[in-house]
């Protein structure tokens, strides 16, 4: 029988199934429920852990580091300007390689200041160096974070598990929690070969001259790279003990014969599935769950959309300039192919927008433009907009 | 699919509301969300809340903007155009008022219940979202009311759950059980 529970409330129990022995954190919405939840577990008793109250994000970083760094399995969270407050530490984690768990709730960036939805601030973070999860619903928050802990350990790489704030983190909903024993049996106890040791001293983190730094950023993309053979082991394994299979790295549904897809990352793709069914008048369609943004799957992405003819990427953020962000590393890597399909990308539903059933009849006529959509924010309210850009 | 929106002003538990609507139908096998849009964070300012519940699984995560139901939490806000918006024909308004419903000045299904008075004897506290959803489910019977009971001690204990409880078996009394079960709730299709 499923519990019904709020989403923060199922991640802070999920992340305590995995037993962290160090978690810090600065609340911020809407992160907030998460980590007060797991504060609570470790005050009642619940939860042996080290929680540890900070007073920025910057330190909740810089601490998730230091433990991790000495061999605890360390977790954080943040969203929106804390991400960005912390960003410094970010690369230093991914940069030495420290393995540690991190639940973006994933909400807009100031100015103007916005607490509501979308995925401006873990993009922002795209080139950290981490290991980035998204998650489309709260049973996969769960399963993904369970999943996040073991691909950390394996990799020394850090995980960024993404949640749509709001969406998902303030959603309640019938949601399946492990037993511990499942999980303890999917997850070893945590191990870190390089820890750091008093009885084998060694020192992380110094400076390293022109003579090595490309050969430890080679080394560090490579071993991003390496890590979508830890997610695809982790999601099978987690599948085989839990019955639910996210995927691994995407995952796609819809039709086999449909010649246009649809690619969107997080907790859209529920409303695009339903409406899907609900519109059975329009063209088939794929629908693509882009799972893992970082390591970026390339092949698996070649692969799902070998035999479309158009693909509309929904972004969930913009890079002011140029538009697009998901959608052109989507044209990179299709690129490669003998018969790629036109990429269309549009944003939708930022700074908390409502991404309604309705989005999905307008996805299908971008997908039937003459023109490629190079980029355009597709739920624009034109009475809003200055006259000269309303046309 | 039941799609039920809740008004109310910050402060008057209206996302406790929508949890515990959603988690009643939960407890019965339903597939229920429930969610909040957050305006300004302050109290006093206007909120809705959102639960969609159907006895199979569904995906969509978007608003409700086309509610069967409304269960409004302040009566002031029955002048803000936004809380009727959408309202499916034929669909069911409560409103937490003293006065009858023929007062209201609405064509259509409403139905109030003066729940705030009703907390302040019960519980002692003027917080109306306990008696409404009492009130809901009696009238529209989706739900058993004992239910709502179960649910209500998954968040209270001791003293303050035996009053809520108390408040949905004054409510489950006073309320025509059944007098909107008659409704039929159309799919939505489109927002």
């Amino acid at each position: 029988m499923p519990l019904a529970l709020e989403g923060s409330q199922a991640i802070a129990r999920a992340v305590a199934l995995c037993r962290p022995q160090v978690v810090s954190a600065y609340p911020i919405t809407p992160q907030t429920h998460i980590v007060e939840n797991i504060a609570k577990l470790v005050a009642d008793g619940a939860l042996d852990c080290e929680y540890v109250s900070v007073e920025s994000e910057h330190s909740a970083a810089s601490t998730a580091l230091g433990a991790a760094a000495a061999g605890a399995r360390a977790y954080t969270a943040t969203a929106s300007q804390g991400m960005l407050y912390m960003s410094e530490v970010l690369f230093d984690i991914s940069g030495l390689r420290v393995p540690l768990v991190l639940t973006c709730a994933n909400r807009a960036l100031s100015g103007p200041l916005s607490i509501w939805n979308d995925q401006s601030d873990s993009m922002a973070v795209r080139d950290a160096g981490w290991i980035q999860l998204y998650c489309t619903s709260n049973q996969e928050a769960i399963d993904t974070h369970i999943q996040a802990f073991r691909i950390a350990q394996e990799t020394t790489l850090p995980v960024m598990v993404c949640v749509d704030g709001f969406t998902l983190t303030h959603t309640m909903e019938p949601l399946e929690l492990p037993a511990q024993e499942t999980v303890d049996a999917f997850l070893p106890a945590h191990r870190f070969a390089r820890m750091l040791d008093p009885q084998a001293p060694l020192t992380i983190g110094t400076m390293v001259g022109p003579e090595a730094y490309s050969e430890v950023r080679h080394d560090h993309h490579h071993a991003l790279l390496a890590a979508a053979d830890n997610i695809l082991r982790a999601n099978a394994d987690w599948a085989a003990a839990s019955g639910r299979d996210w995927g691994g790295l995407l995952r796609a549904s819809g039709p086999a014969d449909a010649r246009i897809g649809i690619l969107g990352l997080g907790s859209l793709i529920g409303t695009l599935e339903d409406a899907a069914e609900q519109h059975p008048e329009l063209p088939p369609t794929r629908i693509i769950a882009l799972r893992a943004f970082r390591p970026f799957p390339f092949e698996a992405l070649q692969a799902i959309c070998a035999d479309l003819d158009e693909l509309v990427v929904v972004e969930r953020a913009i890079s002011p300039g140029a538009g697009a962000i998901v959608a052109a590393e989507v044209r990179a890597a299709l690129s490669e192919l003998p018969r790629a399909p036109r990429v269309h990308a549009v944003a939708a539903g930022l700074g908390g927008r409502d991404i309604g059933i309705g989005l999905y009849p307008n996805l299908l006529e971008v997908a039937q433009n003459e023109k490629i959509e190079r980029f355009r924010i597709i739920d624009l309210d034109p009475q809003r907009l200055p006259e000269e850009l309303s046309a | 699919m039941i799609e039920v929106r809740i008004h109310g002003r910050g402060g008057q538990g209206n996302v406790a509301a929508s949890y515990l609507l959603a988690g009643t139908a939960i407890g019965q096998g339903w597939h229920a969300l429930a969610f909040p849009t957050f305006g300004a964070e302050r109290r006093g300012a206007p909120v809705a809340a959102f639960v969609r519940m159907e006895q199979r699984p569904f995906r969509r995560r978007d608003q409700v903007k086309q509610p069967d139901y409304l269960i409004v939490q302040d009566e002031t806000l029955l002048h803000d155009p936004a809380t009727l918006a959408g309202l499916k024909p034929g669909g069911g308004i409560l409103v937490n008022s003293r006065r009858p419903a023929t007062e209201l000045g609405f064509e259509g299904r409403v139905h109030t219940l003066p729940a705030t008075s009703l907390a302040e004897n019960y519980i002692g506290r003027p917080v109306p979202n306990t008696a409404l959803l009492a009130a809901f489910l009696g009238l529209t019977t989706l739900l058993p009311i004992e239910a709502l009971s179960n649910e209500l001690a998954r968040r209270f204990k001791g003293e303050v759950l035996a009053k809520n409880r108390a408040l949905v078996a004054a409510v489950a009394q006073m309320i025509e059980t059944g007098a909107w079960k008659e409704m039929e709730a159309p799919h939505a299709i489109g927002t």
